[in-house]
């Protein structure tokens, strides 16, 4: 399972790091990281969480 | 065992709904209702992108046609609900009764409007992809001069994506100080000064008495005596929930279908998004909520609820959330303000283009503004999610400092 952004939608909105701190992080200079671009199947559930409720759907799962 | 699922309300918290009902797993039948004829479509961008001409409609498209057949969904667009009757189990679609088993009703809010201005040209609201594109065509045809009337946050999108494009604007609110009623005096004036920076017209305390013109509007009167020339309106004065056709049906209206702190509206019925008013467990009190992000987790959770008994319903308690894009600022708001909070300013400064601010009362946080501060808006979410203490929002404000 690998962690998709297109960073030409992300906006910054940060909604992805308050349902998964583990995988991205919205850093002091406002833009998003991926601290963990392949997380395991057990955050499955967290990942398809931040699919749905990022506002510029900017996020997507490849497996 | 549930054998089909109506949801009306073709939009966020419908097509969220939809999908959810699918992920966990229901296979009966589903149709989606829906009474514009546009595939379904996200509608922040329709006051920024796509009004700024930067987007085609097509890109604010929620869902591939592809996506459709894979959900195995009847979408039925084009169509209106007109009439429910919860005693005999019947929907009314286009004046025609069908039976339903289960219903999810997403019908969403439409634009207030002033009076007697239907006929009049150059009047917009803007709600749909159609006000989107009328408002941006008009833009296109260079007016001279925009007059918004409401300092909301569409309105305020509105000026900004106008400004954007060397329209004039003038801006009229009838509240001393924009937002003053959700944000407080203090980030009121500073969103009032961001928008004066901007070049914008702002006239606060100060209400529209009539549109004046005679097929087309040509000027704004004041209730203080004075008029504004203007070519283009748009007013932003907020919204009022589509309940109309449930009149006679047996649900309990009240600003919105009320549901229950579960988003059950009566047995086999739920809502969600900006039609619905349920008991929030964490406010106690019924509360509507016309956030993006709260059409996205109630349609979730209300198709979750259709498919549960009641033992094993789960109550509704999220902390709002949403956000505003004006000028190079994104503002973004979590929690409820109360009009008695205090106010506290943190991390960042006005001056600056960016901060945060607190609000909270009897101890605790209430709420967080942020201007140009995603990462700590979400900081602060989290505290209002754990019921955090003033002193602790206070502390991570330092902290963050």
């Amino acid at each position: 399972m690998r962690v998709v952004v297109d960073f030409d939608l992300c906006e910054s909105n940060a909604i992805c790091m308050q349902v998964a701190p583990d995988i991205f992080e919205v850093r002091d200079d406002d833009f998003l990281y991926i601290l963990d671009e392949e997380p395991g199947e057990d955050r499955r559930g967290a990942l398809e969480e931040a699919v749905q409720r990022c506002p510029k759907q900017a996020i997507s799962i490849e497996d | 065992m549930r054998e089909s699922v109506t949801v009306v309300g073709a939009s966020l918290a419908g097509l969220r709904a939809v999908e959810t009902l699918r992920s966990d797993g229901f296979g009966g039948q589903i149709s989606l209702v829906g009474d514009e004829l546009h595939q379904p479509y996200d509608r922040p961008p329709l006051s920024k992108q796509l009004l700024a001409g930067s987007w085609d409609p097509e890109r604010a498209n929620l869902i591939t046609p592809d996506r459709v057949d894979g959900l195995d969904v009847q979408l039925r667009l084009g169509q209106r609900a007109t009439g429910l009757d919860v005693s005999s189990r019947s929907i009314e679609i286009d004046g025609v009764p069908e039976p339903f088993d289960g219903l999810l009703i997403a019908t969403g809010a439409r634009c207030r409007t002033l009076p007697k201005t239907e006929n009049l040209e150059g009047v917009h609201t803007l709600r749909t992809l159609d006000d989107c594109l009328a408002i941006r065509a008009a833009l296109e045809a260079e007016p001279r001069r925009l007059v918004v009337v409401g300092a909301g946050f569409i309105g305020s999108e509105v000026a900004s994506t106008a400004i954007s494009r060397g329209v004039e604007v003038t801006m009229i609110e009838a509240l001393p100080v924009p937002l003053v009623r959700v944000l407080g005096t203090q980030v009121g004036e500073i969103i009032a000064d961001l928008h004066r920076s901007h070049s914008v017209d702002l006239r606060c305390g100060v209400g529209v008495t009539e549109l004046l013109g005679q097929d087309r509007v040509s000027a704004v009167a004041l209730d203080d005596g004075s008029t504004v020339e203007a070519d283009l309106v748009v007013v932003g004065i907020g919204v009022v929930p589509n309940t109309d056709w449930l009149e006679s049906s047996g649900l309990h209206l009240d600003d919105g279908v009320r549901c229950d702190e579960t988003c059950l509206a009566a047995p086999g019925i739920t809502a969600a998004g900006d039609v619905a008013r349920w008991n929030h467990p964490r406010y106690q009190k019924p509360v509507r909520v016309e956030h993006w992000d709260n059409a996205v987790e109630q349609g979730i959770h209300a198709a979750r609820r259709l498919l549960q008994t009641d033992e094993e319903a789960t109550p509704y308690a999220p902390v709002p959330w949403f956000w505003s894009d004006q000028y190079d600022r994104k503002i973004q708001v979590a929690g409820l303000t109360s009009p008695d909070d205090e106010v506290h300013l943190v991390t960042g400064s006005p001056e600056e283009g960016r901060f945060a601010a607190l609000y909270g009362s009897g101890g605790q946080l209430n709420a967080v503004f942020g201007m140009n501060r995603p990462r700590h808006v979400m900081r602060f979410r989290a505290l209002i999610e754990e019921e955090a203490t003033w002193e602790e929002a206070l502390a991570l404000g330092r902290e963050l400092r």
